[in-house]
């Protein structure tokens, strides 16, 4: 339907439903406008945009009126121009001298329209307003807000995180955080998408690395976000002669749709940080050991709470060399061990942190140079389990649907994921959908930010997850809510789970997850009854010994229920870094080649042996944890390590420290010196991602450009040049002129990718497969028709309820969960060194239930002492009911207590990840 | 011109017996008749098709034709339809709905009754002023007598029909009386009024169709279905039928409610009916109808008190509540105190209606204080006159209009303020 109406004597033609701002947007006549920003709902409070329509006895507001039918409409008549002269005068005139918008970014609508309409107030101004200063990256000047609304829409209806509202009435009205508390007190965080609101000087970011400075006069770099795997579209502004990033914007992306969290916005200043590494290292203190004293020992008194290595403390253990002198030092102690030794004795960890061309060199550096397939990253300390359950299941890895198609469901479960601190912008998506009526299921032991969208929240008991679905499922079954037809056409095996379920009474698992029985009914009949139901799941479900069997349960709820393959449906494992995906499409896994071609497979093999001109090992690797241990054990005595942190990031720290003090050589290739590195004999200085060209796979499989916004400190080098000039020395060359040489070599031998090249992603990336890139964005959707199985079909694989293992016991009677916050990234490398994140979150805690605190006379900001059988750390106490009583909650990015000491490193049998999220661990008062 | 029957005061006869405002004393004196006789006798497009013939105007301010209004709610619908009554009477001056709240309950609750069988409403909300106490209690009480007694709840009167009634308080807010607000607040949200279109007939309370009317317009009513509309144009003019109750306050010395014919001339209320200004003094301006109504210049108060007649004189019958100023009052003084309610009533979503009423207040305060400047009041009219006409309510109008008033026929005492650079009156009550 359209309609046609008369702008400005002009005949226009929208369609119906179009407003008249829009439709004379359109026909381009640009009318002025504060309150009104095409990406929020319209509410037409300001009336800069009022317009006078033919018959009508009042102005109408364009960006809130429909166009009608014949309607005449003048949008800039002199007693509009006067109106809207009068409208900036009046807010003009209560406008502080000098605009904070106008000092920083000089992109302040509000004075813009000043100069437009040469307005100089003739009034007064009234009462002074307040400015509030808590934030530690937003400056309010309530002086300078015109009430436009934005910022309000933009938390409440862009992010859903209902922090801003409006507070009292006529001259008097306020915008307000939570119930009129400063910013900083309020429940806000820190997304920054007020301040990209924001029209006036009102709402601005502080200073993060460098002086805020006028648009105009930087350099604009779209790239992507370094942090999470959601992969945010994001443009830098760059001072270039200070070489430092002034501020980030969100950019529009079919994936995040411009939207940012506090990571993404306010955490780039880690890469210029003193404590970069400009030069190589070599190491002059010997025999080896921690150099810091919490890493030496966790069991040591800490000397301060909390905070970053003390470079005076681990740097005189080094000495400054040249690259040729450490890149030759590098290559020959490998090829010593190598030669020595064989090729098992060497191994090396590639990071999700770096880009797909760097994973696949690393990789194939490992492969056909060391000569084994013992290389990993810590996509085994997160979606391992997961993976292993999908390709077992649907014989792929990657997600079969996007984040963003949760629009086209009606019933979602998002179970064991923190969305809204791990995943921020995605839960923003999930949070739109359960505003629209989609109804949320929740699962999961810990309260976490998201169960406050839910239709239904279902707190069960740590590791209970194999008999919660078991449970979900029997009652599908028994309710008749199974997709016959999607099972006999597309899987094999139901009879199986009907089996394997039976015994899973809702009664019984009640009492296994101490969830009622009538939600478990309640929420398998939503689930079950479904048009369209989505999976996500994070972390919660995968670090368990049963981590694998914990997907297999919800790969079979959807399968059974044809949740599989067509929109608002799926299976969408979130994955955490930012390449995470893409180093495992890569091949930087033990088991797999790039594209998860099996190494132990003969064909894909001699691809690859041709490919690369070498004889390649026809052994699966090692893993990550088995890596480690293998060091500890003097199996492996030479290691690679790329931009990652095992020190904090692996289970059992003090295993770890064992492993890594018996290497014979460690090179270290990194950006800081980590609590890893202190155990290296060469380190190597690193370019973080702003200051590369590279592709990240998001997610979502949307491969992205990351482009270089500042240039690298001192003498740090590209990671792929740094991974060339070792393989060439080691005696195998590797020449390219740049990364999308590499890429376009990676796409050769994935199948997936095939068609993408640097030059074809575009600005928001593809979505692969992705066969045309030229026309389209990729595939939403996969597996509609099939699964790549051999016989195209889903495989059933039945699971049986078996528990953690190691569980509460007289000794040890609380069950620790390890995690993360928003505001900081895994071992805290990045956000520790990030002024705004670590402002925000100093330091760590663990979350103990009021309850247990009363028992335990536990104090909120008192310390406890956590102890489990494999060491002890001390860290503040956090009260909160978002854990449950018995349980303990505990963020691992922080060194000085570091969350690792605590966990164990047994691995669940197929995926090899370990059990972050449960083991067993005593609570006791503790002084600091 | 204006008709005068006999009996004038229908709505009030009876407030004198106390057993009024109970159900039983109610139907003594032939209560819930009409009620009765439009549920069970007419059809519904019936008693709109005998409100609009009677040419009743809605009496909480706008004077919109309440028949006309009803005839807007949707036929054909699958979502229930409400009726809202708005008891949120704010208006400073305005006092009529008070009365009847307390006095004739029943009167209310049967003009509804009849509004909601005419428009198919399956409920009523009734949304009164936070700070009308008794006449809450008086509701409750009358609205349990009313369910005891078959006429409110399922089945009224024996019919198919059935209507509830919920009483919903107010708390304090001036713009809940606008009627988008109104439905803002009862849904629980902040009392900000609501972009129209779409009008409250397809989008209203809890986004259901509903009509808003006043207390008074409900009142009328039964007694239009009782007697017929021709009796009801008996009264008052041709445009304007019907009696009105005016409240008289301020200067007069017979202050109080009057019901009278609508177009009964406004010297006719302040002089004879309110007994006019006290000895020795004299009339120096009258605000026709509530605050928000421009005020009329002594020498104006012939205007008959119909819309039709003070529209020419550049106002407007309001909601009736007349005050009465003598010459001892200062007009500036006046306009702090009117434009300061404004700057605090104001909900703030609109530009000029936050920012102008808090200059307006700011401007005329500095010149009572003697610190204003000659240019302020062409600046004072320059605002005012950017208020009007381009706001979401007619909020931003109803603060503009006093303002321009007062401006239009006592620019003399702004311009002394201005010139002797002090308010020549003497200081009566402190600002």
């Amino acid at each position: 339907m359209s309609v046609t109406l008369t702008i400005d004597g002009r005949g226009v033609t929208v369609r119906s439903g179009t407003t008249i701002w829009e439709a004379a947007r359109g026909a381009g006549i640009a009318i002025p406008t504060l309150c009104h920003d095409p990406g929020l709902e319209p509410v037409g409070v300001c009336r800069m945009c009022a317009v006078e329509v033919e018959g009508a006895r009042v102005m109408a507001a364009s960006c809130v009126r429909l166009a009608e039918p014949g309607m005449v409409v003048r949008t800039a008549s002199e007693k509009i121009e006067r109106c809207r002269a009068m409208l900036t005068e009046l807010l003009m005139s209560e406008q502080p001298d000098v605009s904070a918008k106008e000092r920083t970014t000089a992109d302040d609508e509000l004075h813009a329209l000043a100069r437009r309409y040469g307005v100089r107030p003739r009034l007064r101004r009234g009462a002074a307003r307040p400015r509030d200063d808590s934030s530690p990256v937003i400056e309010v000047d309530h002086q300078a807000c015109i009430l436009c609304d934005r910022c309000i829409r933009a938390c409440n209806d862009v992010q859903h995180n209902d922090v801003i509202g409006r507070t009292g009435k006529g001259y008097r009205a306020r915008i307000a955080f939570d119930l009129d508390q400063g910013m900083g007190d309020s429940t806000c965080v820190s997304c920054g998408e007020c301040v990209a609101a924001c029209p006036t000087g009102a709402l601005v970011n502080k200073p993060i690395s460098a002086p805020l400075r006028p648009r105009a006069e930087l350099a604009a770099i779209d790239t992507v976000c370094p942090y999470c795997g959601v992969g945010c579209a994001l443009t830098y502004h760059v001072d270039e002669a200070a070489n430092r990033v002034v501020f980030a914007e969100g950019r529009e992306s079919p994936g995040s749709r411009g939207r940012l969290c506090v990571k993404g916005r306010y955490g780039f200043d880690y890469v210029s940080h003193p404590h970069r590494l400009t030069r190589p290292l070599i190491r002059i203190d010997y025999p080896k050991r921690a150099l810091s004293s919490e890493v030496e020992s966790s069991r040591r008194e800490r000397r301060k709470p909390g905070g970053i290595v003390d470079y005076d403390e681990v740097m005189p253990a080094f000495r400054e060399a040249s690259w040729d002198e450490a890149l030759d030092l590098v290559a020959s102690r490998l090829r010593e061990i190598r030669d020595r030794s064989g090729s098992g004795a060497l191994a090396g960890f590639g990071s999700a942190k770096c880009s797909n061309e760097e994973a696949y060199l690393f990789q194939k550096l490992v492969r056909a140079v060391f000569g084994t397939n013992n290389v990993d990253h810590c996509t085994r300390l997160c979606h391992a389990s997961s993976v292993a359950a999908l390709l077992q299941m649907i014989g792929s890895g990657a997600v079969t649907t996007t984040y963003g198609d949760v629009e086209n469901s009606d019933v979602v479960l998002i179970t064991g994921s923190n969305t809204t601190s791990n995943h921020p912008v995605a839960a923003t998506f999930f949070k739109d959908a359960a505003r629209r009526g989609t109804k949320l299921i929740v699962v999961d032991p810990r309260h976490s930010g998201i169960a406050d969208h839910a239709w239904r929240f279902c707190r069960i008991r740590s590791g209970t997850d194999v008999a919660f679905y078991n449970g979900l499922m029997r009652v599908i079954i028994e309710e008749g809510l199974t997709d016959a037809d999607y099972i006999a056409e597309h899987t094999t095996g139901f009879e199986e789970i009907e089996r394997a379920v039976k015994a899973y009474t809702p009664e019984r698992v009640s009492g296994i997850c101490g969830v009622p029985a009538a939600l478990l009914r309640e929420v398998a009949i939503a689930y079950g009854e479904a048009r369209a139901a989505i999976t996500f799941w994070g972390m919660g479900m995968s670090q368990h010994v049963h981590g694998t069997d914990n997907c297999r349960c919800i790969i079979s709820l959807a399968l059974m229920t044809g949740n599989v393959g067509r929109p608002g449906t799926g299976l969408h494992p979130l994955r955490g870094q930012n390449n995470v995906q893409g180093a495992s499409d890569a091949g930087l896994i033990p088991m797999s080649y790039p594209g998860y071609q099996p190494v132990t497979s003969e064909a894909a093999r001699a691809r690859f042996e041709a490919a690369w001109d070498a004889k390649l090992d026809p052994q699966t690797g090692l893993t990550s944890v088995e890596i480690i241990e293998a060091a500890r054990d003097g199996v492996v005595k030479g290691m690679y390590m790329l931009g990652e942190n095992p020190f904090l990031s692996e289970p059992n720290v003090n295993e770890v420290r064992k492993g890594l003090a018996a290497l014979e050589f460690l090179v270290v290739q990194d950006i800081f010196l980590t609590e890893t590195a202190e155990f290296a004999d060469v380190v190597l200085p690193a370019t973080s991602a702003l200051e590369k060209t590279g592709t990240y796979t998001n997610t979502d499989r949307r491969v992205q450009i990351g482009r270089p916004a500042l240039a690298p400190p001192g003498e740090a080098r590209l990671d792929w040049e740094i991974i060339c000039e070792i393989s060439t020395r080691m005696g195998y060359p590797m020449q390219y002129d740049s990364a999308s040489e590499i890429f376009d070599e990676v796409v050769s031998l994935t199948d997936s990718h095939s068609g993408l090249r640097h030059d074809n992603l575009g600005a928001t990336g593809k979505l692969y497969p992705c066969p045309n890139p030229e026309e389209s964005d990729g595939t939403v959707v996969m597996f509609g028709d099939g699964f790549p199985t051999g016989d195209g079909r889903a495989r059933f694989v039945a699971a049986e309820h078996s528990g953690a293992d190691e569980l509460p016991d007289a000794e040890y009677p609380f069950i620790l969960v390890t995690g993360r916050v928003l505001e900081h990234w895994h071992t805290g490398v990045m956000t520790r060194r990030s002024r705004a994140l670590s402002a925000l979150v100093p330091e760590a805690f663990a979350e103990v239930h009021p309850e247990d605190c009363e028992r335990l006379a536990l104090e909120e900001d008192g310390f406890v002492r956590v102890r489990s059988r494999r060491g002890e750390v001390t860290l503040r106490v956090r009260k909160s009911v978002d854990t449950q009583p018995g349980s303990v909650f505990i963020p691992f990015h922080f060194r000085e207590a570091a969350a690792n000491v605590l966990t164990t490193d047994k691995l669940d049998p197929d995926g090899k990840i370990p059990e972050f999220k449960f083991c067993a661990v005593r609570l006791e008062t503790a002084d600091l | 011109m204006l008709r005068v029957p006999h009996v004038t005061n229908y709505l009030s006869e009876h407030f004198a017996d106390d057993a009024f405002g109970t159900l039983a004393g109610y139907e003594r004196y032939g209560g819930y008749k009409a009620a009765r006789q439009a549920i069970t006798g007419m059809a519904p497009s019936e008693v709109v098709a005998l409100v609009k013939e009677s040419g009743l105007q809605g009496r909480g301010g706008a004077g919109f034709l309440a028949g006309l209004k009803w005839s807007f709610m949707p036929a054909e619908t699958d979502k229930p339809k409400y009726l809202v009554c708005n008891a949120d009477e704010s208006e400073p001056g305005s006092f009529k709905d008070r009365i009847l709240l307390e006095r004739a309950p029943h009167l209310l609750l049967e003009g509804i009754l009849i509004g909601a069988w005419a428009t198919g409403a399956s409920k009523t909300f009734l949304y009164i002023r936070g700070e009308y106490a008794f006449p809450a209690a008086q509701l409750e009480r009358a609205i349990a007598e009313a369910y005891d007694k078959g006429y409110l709840g399922k089945r009224v009167m024996r019919s198919g029909f059935s209507h509830d009634v919920v009483l919903h308080r107010g708390a304090g807010a001036y713009i809940c009386g606008e009627e988008t607000g109104l439905l803002e607040s009862l849904e629980g949200k902040k009392g900000q009024p609501r972009k129209k279109p779409p009008f409250p007939a397809q989008y209203g309370a809890f986004g259901m169709p509903s009509t808003v009317n006043n207390v008074e317009t409900f009142c009328h009513v039964p007694h239009i279905v009782a007697k017929g509309s021709d009796w009801f144009r008996a009264f008052g003019t041709e445009k304007s039928p019907g009696t009105t109750i005016f409240g008289v306050s301020g200067h007069a010395v017979r202050l109080g409610l009057y019901e009278l014919p609508l177009g009964t001339p406004l010297e006719e209320i302040v002089y004879r009916h309110a007994g006019g200004v006290p000895e020795g003094r004299r009339v120096k301006g009258v605000i026709p109808g509530g605050v928000s109504m421009p005020i009329l210049p002594a020498d104006q108060l012939d205007v008959p008190m119909a819309n039709e007649f003070l529209r020419e004189r550049k106002t407007m019958l309001g909601t009736g509540g007349i005050m009465v100023m003598d010459d001892t009052t200062c007009m500036v003084r006046a306009a702090c105190v009117i434009t300061y309610f404004f700057r605090d009533e104001s909900c703030g979503q609109c530009t000029q209606c936050r920012e102008g009423t808090g200059w307006l207040n700011k401007i005329v305060n500095r010149i009572e204080r003697g610190a204003g400047v000659p240019e302020d009041l062409d600046v004072l009219i320059d605002v005012a006159g950017k208020m009007e006409g381009q706001t979401i309510c007619a909020f931003a109008d109803a603060a503009a209009w006093p303002v321009q008033g007062l401006l239009r026929h006592f620019r003399a005492d702004f311009e002394q303020h201005v010139h002797e650079r002090k308010c020549p009156f003497p200081e009566s009550f402190q600002l």
